[in-house]
């Protein structure tokens, strides 16, 4: 081994700790590229090889019952490739031995091969008879069922026993929610697959569909596709056509694919900023004591060059070891990630793991930080005129200032002028030391807020706005004397009647296609919540929307919008926005029940009953006999989906402020340690002469301590604004139409990081501080500089 | 047929000035001066004379701001920092007054940070042999007495085979005892090697071994004396 590179060996061996304390910082940075860049790529390749075998459909439509004879002309359009017409419905079931109902998504399994969104059976056979189901495998495993075991379906009023003949998965149901529910609940909502004659003969589908999927050609564009659908469909009762992106499970994917990619931008820039500062502060230090060596190495002959890149190469060696850590600690997280996934996606295989191209170029990242860190050093090492360096460095200008005459007048003592004047001497160091300090501060304000974000939004969405235990949909063919018979059922205290119209809100070039709820006057358990809590009722001359349906149709208050409804009697009506209310989930719009009705000219409807039980014991009871109900749809306990919420919630929110109050203590750590080791290798000198002089071991750990302490302090107002704005920054990538963050900055949160940050720049500068015992005063002042 | 000494230096009229702030400081105001292969040079001089100066632009560390200087033939006055660097791996030794051995490598490897670079170095060991310190190999610098440290230096810088050696007040840290020993190390290498050495000062005792004893003064050659007998440097009175 060469002579130098055996120097810088052991040169890393003599400042590990510093090289270490740096190296967590661009492992943080590695660890969270691998995580976000990895897991974003891995659930997107996954996604797109699962889509790709079986088929997942680019544009899906619905029609009230459309005659299959259109088919050729629906296969005729340019650039469709291949269609897949079924019969899906929504229905009660009734499982045997539990009381809760549950709710299944009916889809009829044509003769033959499927040839879109094709089911992948896991288990079993797919229905040979007309007695036989196959179920979405995690509807059976959270139910326990067997193969063999019987459910009953209550097929369009009849209830009908049916035999579980296997278990499936489906590219359409990657995430499966049921109607009205805030996450999968796999034990009551199911996706189902009969055959095509029982679903025909149940719904009156026979020669019809009502559910349509679109394969298209490559590089076709979607919109023409889509609008060709439509007017094909339109004179059997069509829906929108929707493409990928309205697709409720893919939307899923797609939204926290973005939430993965927010991250990927806002916080590794963060580390990989900071692991510059400090490979710079330490390595332009290092190159200053070295000055000699520096020096006897170019009169020995090597060249700039040479001295160069052995400079760079210790930074080089923090780089290896922050991408080895960061390395464990990204596939450690990824893993944990994809564990979760497992969890809340349901696909045939595991998840991908990171892509080793993003392990690749992780580690030209942090070769190129670190390398960036070291250049100004290098380079001054290999200006270092040979001459020059041999001598001893000229001590630092300090000229008497206006910060000189200011801190006269504050009658400071010396220790404390040696402190500020230290700073104004190197403000561009003091300035970075601030600022890496404050982005720790930042960093815990912008994760520690999402716990309070996350209890605004169960409050303003479960306690204020949903208030009922369980919500009933209907047929659309119920009577609203519906309403009267659910009161009578044992156990109810409070009903309420709603209506739900599917409805494509235009606004010129912006449309959404989104439910319209009804609001009545007196409605207590379904109603609309503003920002304070007041519930407001929608003006009855027009439309309230939701801020983000607002936003994405361009529209405030005053403005006139289009309504198109898909449901009911389809019309088509000019209506005023009359109020914009501030939600966390989907994109709602509301009208006034009795306008409603006007609208329409028609009397009081129902889509859907909200009611409260009296106890949970009633619950029971009511359960049983709400699964006969006449015309009921599907049922929803809001009850147990608070529950789940909260729960889901409370386990990913201590791991994840646990996560970030690490990354901010390896910030604070790597930053405050740092930087007072390179005080303490610049003053150590200065230090060892006014103990000399008398100066107490505390004054001068006071002198040592005082700088990088007061920067903390200075750190934390800087860090709360930071990270008010990185929280600003981050809520509004993670909005999506399916749901928001609020911004929610409490005190608690900007003291809990104050906390955090202050109390790791103490330990860490305590560490250092703790050196100057061992300092020993007569080698110090013999060494020369 | 009696041979001219073969010419190592060469200089005409060597100025260096360094500008401080307002004052401007000559610390070379015009060297002309010839130094002979194979010999033994001592630099005197009072401190601020110059004579550091000088000896870093003849071992390529530093340029001259006016005048010309020459290593046997070749021209070094214009020479680029390439250049410079190409010559002092290949030509010069160097030895300091503060050792300047790096601290966290041992005596061998101080010596290999050398003969890794050099052209036809003797082996690290060979080196330290030859300055009496074969036992001391795998000490580090701080392990090292004063005078060993800075024996190291000079096998360091005679392991390539140099054929100069400069040294700038090699005794300058050392007691008079150690003093002798390194300077008998350097005359014993000048001797055995023909390596011409060029040795800076302050005891103006220690001329008394050289070949040519040289005195600056206020930037300029004061006097340049030829001894005919030298002394060794156990006979050297401090
Ligand atoms: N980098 C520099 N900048 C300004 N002046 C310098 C510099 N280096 C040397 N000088 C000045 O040049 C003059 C000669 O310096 P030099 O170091 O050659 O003297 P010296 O004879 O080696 O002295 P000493 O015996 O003290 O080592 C001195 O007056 C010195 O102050
Ligand atoms: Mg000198």
């Amino acid at each position: 081994m060469h002579a130098l590179d055996r120097k810088l060996l052991r040169d890393f061996k003599r400042l590990w700790v510093q090289g270490l304390a740096i190296a967590l910082v661009l492992a943080a940075g590695i660890a969270v590229i691998l995580m976000s860049v990895g897991m974003s790529r891995a659930l997107d390749d996954t996604r797109a090889a699962y889509y790709d075998t079986n088929r997942f459909a680019h544009v899906f439509a619905s029609a009230r019952r459309a005659p299959l004879s259109i088919l050729p002309d629906l296969r005729a359009i340019e650039g469709v490739a291949q269609i897949e017409a079924q019969v899906r419905a929504y229905a009660v079931l009734d499982i045997p031995g539990r009381a809760k109902p549950a709710t299944g998504l009916l889809i009829s399994r044509p003769e033959g091969e499927a040839v879109l969104n094709i089911p992948l059976l896991r288990s079993g056979h797919w229905p040979e008879t007309n007695s036989e189901v196959v179920v979405n495998r995690p509807f059976f495993d959270a139910n326990g069922f067997a193969l063999g075991d019987e459910l009953s379906v209550n097929l369009n009023g009849r209830k009908r026993s049916l035999t579980i003949s296997g278990t499936a998965l489906s590219p359409e149901f990657v995430y499966t929610i049921g109607p009205g529910a805030l996450m999968p609940q796999n034990e009551t909502f199911g996706i189902l697959w009969l055959t095509a004659e029982v679903m025909d003969a149940s719904y009156g589908m026979s020669g019809a569909f009502n559910t349509l999927g679109l394969a298209l050609l490559p590089r076709t564009s979607v919109a023409p596709v889509k609008a060709q659908v439509k007017a094909v469909l339109d004179p059997y009762g069509a829906t929108t056509p929707q493409d990928r992106s309205g697709q409720q499970s893919n939307a899923f994917l797609d939204a926290e694919i973005t939430q993965l990619r927010v991250l990927a931008y806002v916080l590794p820039p963060v580390f990989l900023l900071i692991t510059v500062f400090l490979v710079s502060m330490v390595m332009s230090r290092i190159v200053q004591l070295e000055r000699s060596e520096i020096g006897l190495m170019k009169a020995i002959g090597y060249t700039n060059l040479e001295i160069a890149l052995h400079y760079l190469m210790l930074a080089g060696l923090i780089a290896a070891l922050g991408v080895g850590i960061g390395w464990l600690a990204g596939s450690w997280l990824a893993l944990a990630m994809a564990r979760l996934y497992a969890q809340y996606f349901d696909f045939p295989f595991l998840v991908f793991g990171v892509p080793l191209s993003v392990y690749a170029w992780s580690a030209g990242i942090g070769v190129a930080t670190t390398s960036l860190g070291a250049l100004r050093a290098a380079f001054a090492a290999a200006r270092l005129a040979p001459a020059v360096a041999m001598a001893p460095p000229a001590p630092p200008r300090f000229q008497t200032n206006l910060g000189d005459r200011a801190m006269a007048a504050l009658h400071l003592s010396q220790p404390s002028r040696m402190i500020l004047r230290a700073l104004l001497r190197w403000p561009l160091r003091a300035g970075m030391t601030l600022l890496g300090m404050a982005l720790a501060v930042a960093v815990l304000v912008a994760s520690n807020f999402f716990p309070d974000a996350m209890e605004e939004i169960i409050d303003s969405a479960f306690y204020q706005s949903n208030r009922q235990d369980m919500l009933l949909l209907f047929d659309p063919s119920a009577p609203v004397s519906a309403v009267e018979d659910v009161r009578r059922l044992p156990g109810v205290m409070q009903v309420e009647p709603q209506q739900y119209y599917s409805a494509r809100l235009i606004n010129g070039p912006y449309e959404k296609l989104v439910p319209i709820s009804s609001v009545s006057a007196s409605a207590d358990l379904a109603r609309v919540v503003d920002g304070t809590g007041q519930a407001i009722a929608p003006d009855p001359s027009g439309v309230l929307l939701s801020d983000r349906l607002a936003s994405a149709l361009h529209v405030t208050v005053g403005d006139s919008i289009t309504v198109s409804f898909e449901s009911g009697l389809r019309e088509t009506h000019q209506v005023p926005v009359t109020g914009v209310v501030t939600q966390f989930f989907g994109l709602g719009a509301y009208m006034d029940e009795t306008a409603l009705n006007r609208m329409f000219r028609q009397s009081p409807r129902l889509t859907n009953v909200n009611l409260t039980l009296a106890d949970p014991g009633a619950a029971e009871e009511f359960e049983s006999q709400i699964k006969d109900f006449p015309r009921l749809v599907a049922t929803i306990n809001m009850t147990e989906n608070r529950q789940s919420f909260l729960d889901t919630l409370s386990q990913n929110i201590l791991v994840v402020t646990t996560i970030y109050g690490i990354l901010g203590t390896i910030i604070t750590v790597g930053v405050a340690y740092n930087a007072t080791r390179v005080q303490l290798s610049e003053r150590a000198r200065e230090l060892a002469s006014l103990r000399i002089l008398g100066f107490s071991k505390g004054e001068v750990a006071y002198i040592l301590a005082g700088e990088v302490l007061l920067l903390a302090l200075i750190a934390q107002p800087v860090g709360w604004a930071l990270g008010a704005g990185v929280a600003s920054l981050m809520t509004s990538g993670f909005s999506s139409d399916l749901y928001a963050i609020p911004l929610v900055l409490e005190p608690g949160t900007f003291a809990r990081a104050s906390l955090i940050v202050l109390g790791a720049a103490t330990v860490s500068v305590a560490l250092v501080a703790r050196r100057l015992n061992n300092l020993d005063l007569i080698a110090v002042m013999k060494t020369r500089e | 047929m009696s041979q001219d000494p073969e010419i190592v230096f060469r200089t005409e009229g060597l100025t260096k000035t360094y500008q401080t702030g307002d004052v401007q400081v000559h610390a070379l105001a015009g060297v002309d001066l010839t130094l002979y292969a194979a010999e033994l040079t001592v630099l005197l001089g009072q401190s601020g004379s110059g004579k550091s100066t000088l000896l870093n632009i003849l071992g390529g560390l530093d340029h001259p701001s006016k005048g010309r200087f020459w290593f046997k033939d070749r021209e070094l006055t214009e020479a680029s920092d390439r250049a410079l660097t190409r010559y002092r791996r290949d030509h010069v030794g160097f030895v300091f007054q503060f050792y300047n051995l790096v601290p966290s490598l041992t005596a061998r490897e101080n010596v290999q940070l050398v003969t890794d670079v050099a052209r036809a170095p003797m082996t690290p060991a060979e080196a330290l042999d030859l300055v009496g310190l074969s036992h001391r190999m795998d000490h580090f610098p701080a392990q090292m007495s004063g005078g060993e440290q800075q024996r190291v230096a000079i096998a360091r810088a005679i392991a390539k085979r140099p054929e100069v050696l400069l040294c700038d007040e090699p005794t300058g840290a050392l007691d008079s005892k150690t003093g002798t020993q390194v300077l008998d190390t350097l005359r014993h290498v000048n001797e055995a090697f023909g390596t011409s050495t060029v040795v800076i000062t302050h005891n103006a005792a220690i001329q008394g071994m050289a070949h040519r004893v040289i005195r600056l003064a206020d930037g300029q050659i004061e006097s340049v004396r030829v001894n005919d007998t030298r002394l060794a440097p156990a006979d050297i009175v401090w």
